[in-house]
């Protein structure tokens, strides 16, 4: 069992304060989502949390296990089980998905004093590049170059797959896919609560990723904060009633 | 090559002969002076036992380089003290190098590339001689078999006079420029190779290990005859730094490439910072031939380098892949250079530079088509990656396009690493310097891949030690 403990975080970009004392404490198997309109800092503190540099941290705490995050480079980070889909996932033409994936997972390997084993990683590979739907083809091109939107985002469950981390936290991981990538990406994350216990964080526009996946929590972010916490419910609610009730502080 | 030659026993390399091809006249020369007379050229091709008309060649050639100004353009050549240099140094007067002047940065650079003992001391001038008769003696009879002729060039003006004065100098001729006066004038080494008809020798020839630091050459000249229908790809060079005192290498490299015939021509050059590597590569390509350079410049001071090719008949073909990556101190000036001058004829050029720690990359290049040649189709990519604010990329292309119907297509790019693209890949567990290699070789990776396969493995390596020191 793990534990992620998100408390009371500020943080800023330049000079503009984004976010005020948010906390979060995520367990593994859980399924947590995080709506908010447009701008309301969810996508800062997803990056905040994995350790971008131009989000200063000015409060509060950020803990894997009891270690603090806060004091380790990105990488570092990763090693200690971390993993942030992005919403706009980089390109890096001229490496391939599979030569990528076989070096950060030799990175992470040797992090974490392991071997890496070459053929298993093979088979791990084929086989989750098939539950995503895609080409086996997509490991020979380079990462995210010339992917389409949806490709992108199923890219990055690729490699959250590949990678295990303990938590992961996914910044619309559903926004620019069709039905049937929906679906796709949807098995593929209750297969890895299933079976890996991952603490997942949704950071989603949408109620129809809710259809296939089912939250233990709900928090609606909105100006920087947590404004309210509750359970599969709230999201219902949202979908009927808007953001308006929660954007009155 | 930082691999010895018997862990490599597929690639072909000159001579054996080539120890005997200096027959040690009595000493009656007293060591050559600094700077450039007719009597250092005449004892040159004296000790060398030279024909009469290559002396003749080389004292016109003289007179030509006094005469040529240094080029206006390009780099800066004005520190080049022309009058300090050595011009030529009998073998039997080098110097040892004593491995504990070779610098330390360069000892460390070895080190981390994982380069043999012996290897080291040879790259850096201070070795003694492999012990590879053998093998080159099994390699040189199968190319013989073959109706190959590998030599290097002294010996071969003196085995093959006839063959070698129907080419030499018809590509690049003294009056070129300043340099390739200078290298006519003076030269040394280098290789000469002659593919018969139809012929193709489908391993790299390389021309590493040449039994003594003639490969080192400051003037090397070779000279590349490719006869009708015959293939072969020539490699020369090493990614391991290549440490010398010597703070000019000028070479001149001649190619013909008959009817249908292709070559290709891959050099990897790592000189140590304080060279002035300034030489002068062309081809004359025939009818439905193909002449490809492969050209990666990562070590000297100033590289001023544009491979060309010209394209005398109706379906020849040239493309230059060129590749340059610019650090602390450094210019890299190089490109590509094509001239179409008949129609029907097609060339690439592709250019990819990396610019950090102040250092600067120059792409130049010139394409060229005349009146005549007519559906003349033409390439240029040039990308330029500049890895931090020290640093700097230019790029100079000229097109001067004269003739009807022509296809010709130009881009150009200039990029930074993002710190969006960094952080998304430390994300995934990479540290700051991998990151920015992995950014840096999917960069460079459209040429790499062109490279044999031990080159690649050894840039790639050099590359992340280049980049943990960029972070470091
Ligand atoms: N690099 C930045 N510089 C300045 N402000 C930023 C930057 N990135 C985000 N912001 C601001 O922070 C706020 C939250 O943005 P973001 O976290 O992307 O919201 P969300 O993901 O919820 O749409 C917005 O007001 C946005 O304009
Ligand atoms: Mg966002």
């Amino acid at each position: 069992m793990h534990t992620l403990t998100i408390h009371n975080l500020s943080a800023q970009i330049g000079v503009q304060k984004i976010l005020h004392e948010v906390s979060l404490t995520v367990k593994s198997g859980e399924i947590h989502i995080i709506m908010g309109q447009n701008g309301s800092g969810k996508s800062t503190l997803a990056t905040t949390i994995m350790g971008r540099q131009d989000s200063t941290v000015t409060g509060g705490q950020a803990t894997l296990d009891g270690s603090d995050l806060l004091a380790l480079a990105p990488h570092q980070r990763a090693h200690a089980g971390l993993f942030l889909g992005f919403q706009y996932p980089m390109a890096l033409p001229g490496v391939t998905v599979s030569q990528f994936m076989r070096l950060a997972l030799r990175a992470l390997c040797t992090a974490r004093g392991l071997e890496f084993k070459s053929t298993e990683f093979n088979a791990e590979l084929q086989n989750a590049v098939s539950a995503l739907g895609l080409d086996q083809s997509f490991t020979q091109r380079g990462l995210n170059d010339g992917f389409s939107g949806g490709e992108k985002k199923r890219m990055e469950v690729l490699q959250l797959m590949m990678l295990k981390p303990h938590f992961a936290i996914l910044d619309e991981i559903d926004s620019g896919l069709d039905i049937d990538g929906l679906k796709c990406i949807a098995n593929a994350l209750n297969e890895l609560v299933r079976t890996q216990k991952t603490g997942v964080v949704l950071i989603t526009h949408y109620p129809a990723l809710l259809k296939t996946i089912t939250p233990h929590f709900v928090h609606i972010m909105s100006s920087g904060r947590v404004v309210a916490t509750g359970g599969e419910e709230l999201a219902r609610n949202i979908a009927e009633h808007g953001y308006a009730q929660f954007t009155t502080i | 090559m930082p691999n010895s030659p018997q862990s490599k026993p597929t690639t072909f390399s000159p001579s054996a002969g080539y120890a005997a091809g200096f027959a040690m006249p009595e000493r009656a020369h007293a060591k050559s002076p600094k700077g450039l007379t007719r009597e250092v050229i005449e004892s040159l091709s004296a000790y060398k036992q030279e024909p009469a008309w290559m002396l003749t060649a080389r004292l016109n050639a003289f007179e030509i380089f006094k005469q040529k100004p240094l080029p206006a353009w390009g780099g800066d050549l004005s520190k080049i003290d022309f009058n300090d240099l050595y011009y030529y140094v009998r073998p039997d007067e080098r110097v040892q190098q004593n491995w504990d002047d070779v610098p330390a940065d360069i000892k460390e650079t070895f080190d981390r590339l994982g380069v043999p003992e012996a290897e080291k001391q040879f790259l850096s001038g201070s070795g003694a001689q492999y012990d590879s008769e053998a093998v080159y003696h099994n390699i040189q009879k199968h190319l013989t078999d073959k109706g190959i002729i590998f030599l290097d060039t002294d010996s071969a003006l003196k085995k093959y006079p006839e063959l070698f004065k129907e080419y030499f100098v018809t590509v690049v001729p003294p009056a070129d420029n300043k340099f390739s006066a200078l290298n006519s004038a003076v030269w040394s080494g280098g290789s000469f190779l002659y593919i018969p008809k139809g012929v193709r020798v489908d391993l790299p020839l390389q021309a590493y290990f040449r039994i003594n630091t003639e490969r080192m050459g400051q003037f090397e000249r070779t000279l590349i005859i490719a006869d009708e229908g015959s293939y072969a790809h020539y490699t020369e060079g090493c990614t391991a730094p290549a440490y010398t005192t010597n703070s000019l290498h000028s070479a001149v490299v001649e190619i013909v490439v008959r009817r249908g015939a292709r070559v290709r021509y891959t050099t990897i050059q790592n000189w140590s910072k304080n060279v002035y590597n300034l030489v002068t590569k062309r081809a004359h390509v025939y009818a439905d031939g193909l002449m490809e350079w492969v050209d990666g410049n990562l070590g000297s001071a100033l590289t001023m380098k544009y491979p060309s090719a010209v394209l005398l008949e109706s379906g020849a073909r040239g493309t230059v892949l060129s590749l340059a990556m610019a650090g602390d101190g450094q210019h890299q000036d190089s490109g590509g250079k094509i001239i179409h001058v008949a129609p029907h004829t097609s060339s690439m050029i592709i250019s990819k530079s990396i610019s950090y720690g102040g250092g600067r990359a120059s792409y130049r290049g010139l394409v060229k088509v005349t009146p005549k040649a007519e559906h003349a189709r033409c390439f240029v990519s040039c990308d330029a990656l500049i890895l931090d604010t020290a640093s700097r990329a230019d790029t100079y292309p000229t097109m001067d396009i004269r003739a009807r119907d022509c296809d010709i297509s130009h881009e150009a790019s200039v990029s930074k690493i993002g710190e969006e693209q960094l952080f998304y890949l430390q994300s995934r567990g990479l540290d700051e310097a991998n990151a920015r290699s992995l950014i840096v070789n999917g960069f460079l990776e459209p040429i790499v891949k062109e490279l044999p396969m031990e080159y690649a493995v050894e840039l790639n390596r050099l590359i992340q030690l280049e980049m943990q020191g960029a972070v470091g």
